[in-house]
């Protein structure tokens, strides 16, 4: 055959947009040749010669997915992670692409900056590893950033992450320019006066604990805000990490209304809540804060009746040193990249293909992605796939991670779904669970 | 018990075993010779990373009456900041050999987080506004004595006045005396009220404060056997929690005319330090019920019971009063 190794995919379901079929995958070329039932009697056996065989058994076959949020901390923090052993949590993860935060040191607000990102992507090569911008130089929320020529190399996102745009006059330009040059903005909500110091969501249990909270108004006025904004100036916007049932309803009634606006929720946002805080467990102080049931309910409700967008990890490495500190002055994030998929399976509510909708299709829209990413899997499209066990129940353990950090909030709760293998450009990069590149 | 981080890991039975012995450690107090040899060999160290000279001054005159070898390290922030981070300090002095750490911090949790970086005991003296469980035993131990009512406050109609919202006195103290049986009422305005007792959505339902809760002080005042006042700090007014501080003396101050107003045998309480003219417009000393002094004299006793529990050889064995040396 040909010179680069044809795989089958043999047994999965491969879950279409269109629908769910049982069928064989033969992929030859990087791209998807043939889907269909029982196609893999016509190949030649491994050892003769023929395609590389995966067994998807009880698998689902679909695109890879998409990460909307994660912080990969190069350059600058290379002691929490790297381009690299983010990539490799990203491919175990079941991702075959990550937006890359631009919260980095330097931040990633010049084309320099973003395409030193773009390149160490490419050589760590496990999956397409896609900077966003920041809205303002810095994120200081001052000085725009250089929208024409960020937009001009191919940046596509740009938000301030870490900082929502706190000045009303910057959002508004920053809108203007959006709007003129097909862009999307990604807002992380928060009213920064109303969160100074805070390490919790504001309610019973920091009430309780004495610890200064992060109430949801700071979340709501802010999203109030931009929409009414966006109704002015027409500009994209993505929210991110939305974490309050109030959030969910705004975004719900602004679809409604037919404003451009799409919406993002991180799986420990609908799998955790705030009462994890009460053992000043420093893992668990993320920003926006972990909430409440009710939070959590509304989120799933958004998720399914496609108020949400996407499931994005919003990843965020921290070395155990930063971690090992009182809650004030630890740094907020948890991982998430490889426990996604078994979080959002076994908690999210949503059916395998909605999941896959919100974790691959629709942030590869987003993303503005789609010539690589997101595709069904059919004949003719770049064979970027993952190739999940969506029933199988599991445990995160530390060995598992192969981030530089270890600040997961999953170990000892139940997770239901596994990742099996990912291909990308039609070659295996993860199998049975393990990194083969 | 193997530390004290936090009030509501006591039960009532914990609390009233403490109360009986710190009376034994106020007879050892009265001695013309105020010390013994029940801690001899120990070291204790006081780790304070905000200042506070009284509790420090405390804790370690309890430990010395108990004859514990003391060490102090005061480390601001900026100490702190020069590169050994708080994990390291802790593992280094632990390297040193220390029973017990007396922990004061800014922040919540953080002594329940050093739990797990040392074998030694752990004396929450203060952990930013979540808990100071001392200084709850101490004022419970200082009012059941001046009421006289042995090891309770069942009926005690108690108001606690000031800043709540950001007071780890009041969320030790409060359970304190709700534990033995008291009746206690918060009074301040909202904007100094914890976030849950103020906000009335479900969101906010699952840790009852097993209080009533009023904006009115002069209400209040007619009703009360006790009026524990919080100390007032200046910054408040810089997040806009209060207009000023003359208004809030104003409407929460323990003014002259106020004090008219409070039955004979009332009691008078407050933490320390106090804020004159803000929270008390009037001179303690002239106020019959006041307990302020007894308050500062029961903290050392209440210190030397908590280290002696945690360090002494009842600790670790059933032993007798004798054996304890005291």
């Amino acid at each position: 055959m040909s010179n680069s190794k044809s795989v089958l995919i043999i047994g999965g379901t491969v879950v279409n947009a269109s629908g769910e079929v049982l069928a064989d995958v033969m992929i030859d070329q990087g791209v998807v040749q043939e889907v269909g039932p029982n196609i893999s009697a016509k190949y030649a056996a491994e050892n003769e010669g023929g395609p590389q065989r995966i067994d998807a058994t009880s698998c689902v076959v679909t695109s890879a997915f998409v990460d909307l949020h994660t912080h990969l901390r190069e350059p600058g923090r290379e002691e929490s992670e790297t381009i690299e052993t983010g990539s490799r949590a990203a491919a175990l993860g079941g991702y075959g692409a990550v937006v890359a935060m631009p919260n980095t040191e330097p931040a990633q607000d010049s084309v320099a900056v973003v395409e030193f990102v773009r390149m160490q992507g490419e050589r760590a090569g496990l999956v397409d590893v896609v900077p966003s911008a920041c809205i303002t130089v810095n994120r200081s929320g001052l000085q725009l950033s250089p929208f024409h020529s960020l937009a001009q190399n191919g940046v596509t996102l740009y938000t301030d992450d870490g900082n929502g745009v706190q000045d009303p006059v910057i959002m508004r330009r920053a809108m203007e320019y959006a709007k003129e040059l097909n862009i999307t903005l990604m807002q992380h909500c928060e009213v920064s006066r109303l969160t100074e110091g805070a390490v919790m969501h504001e309610g019973c249990c920091s009430s309780h604990l004495g610890l200064p909270g992060w109430p949801s108004i700071a979340e709501v006025l802010m999203l109030q805000r931009d929409l009414e904004l966006m109704r002015e100036t027409g500009a994209k916007m993505h929210f991110l990490h939305l974490s309050t049932a109030r959030s969910v309803e705004l975004v719900r009634q602004a679809k409604n209304e037919g404003l451009p606006v799409t919406a993002e929720v991180t799986p420990h946002h609908f799998s955790l809540t705030d009462e994890k805080l009460s053992g000043f467990n420093t893992v668990f102080k993320v920003n926006p804060p972990l909430r409440t049931m009710e939070d959590i309910e509304a989120l799933r409700i958004g998720m399914q009746d496609g108020t949400i967008d996407a499931i994005a990890t919003d990843h965020a490495p921290h070395a155990a040193h930063l971690k090992d500190q009182d809650l004030q002055a630890a740094p907020p994030g948890m991982l998430g990249l490889q426990s996604a998929l078994g979080v959002a399976m076994k908690y999210s509510g949503c059916s395998v293909q909605r999941v896959i909708e919100l974790m691959s299709w629709a942030p590869a829209r987003i993303a503005g992605l789609t010539a690589r990413q997101g595709n069904s899997v059919a004949p003719g499209n770049i064979a970027n796939l993952v190739v999940f066990n969506p029933t199988a129940q599991w445990e995160q353990s530390l060995e598992q991670i192969v981030s530089k950090s270890q600040n997961t909030p999953y170990l000892g709760l139940p997770l239901q779904g596994q990742v099996h293998c990912v291909l990308r450009d039609g070659k295996v990069v993860v199998e049975a669970g393990v990194i083969t590149k | 018990m193997k530390h004290l981080l936090s009030m509501d890991d006591l039960s009532l039975g914990e609390v009233q075993q403490l109360l009986s012995l710190a009376d034994e450690m106020s007879e050892i107090q009265k001695r013309s010779q105020p010390k013994v040899p029940a801690l001899r060999h120990k070291t204790v160290v006081s780790l304070f990373f905000e200042d506070s000279t009284r509790t420090r001054l405390s804790f370690e005159t309890a430990a010395k009456r108990l004859s514990a070898d003391t060490m102090t390290f005061s480390a601001t922030s900026s100490s702190v900041n020069k590169g050994e981070s708080l994990r390291d300090t802790v593992e280094t002095l632990s390297a040193m050999g220390v029973d017990a750490f007396v922990v004061r911090h800014k922040t919540a949790g953080l002594p329940l987080a050093m739990t797990q970086w040392t074998n030694a005991h752990i004396v929450n003296a203060g952990d930013g506004a979540h808990q100071h469980p001392t200084q709850a035993l101490l004022d419970a131990f200082t009012l059941t004595r001046a009421l006289e009512m042995g090891n309770s406050l069942a009926g005690v109609r108690i108001a606690m006045v000031g800043d709540i919202r950001h007071s780890r006195v009041a969320r030790s103290t409060v359970r304190a005396f709700v534990l033995l049986g008291a009746k206690v009422t918060l009074v301040a305005p909202a904007s100094l009220l914890p976030p849950s007792l103020i906000y009335s959505n479900a969101a906010h339902t699952r840790h009852e404060w097993p209080v009533s809760v009023s904006h009115d002080l002069d209400e209040v005042l007619g009703d009360v056997d006790v009026v524990y006042l919080l100390r007032m700090q200046h910054e408040r007014m810089n997040a806009a929690f209060i207009s000023s501080v003359d208004e809030y003396a104003l409407h929460f101050g323990l003014t002259a005319q106020r004090l008219a107003r409070l039955p004979l045998h009332f009691k008078l309480m407050h933490p320390g330090p106090m804020n004159h003219g803000v929270e008390i417009g009037v001179d303690p000393a002239l106020v019959p019920g006041s307990l302020i002094t007894q308050q500062v004299t029961n903290g050392v006793s209440i210190r030397m019971a908590v280290l002696l529990s945690l360090l002494g050889p009842a600790a670790s064995s059933e032993t007798t009063k004798e054996e304890r040396d005291v």
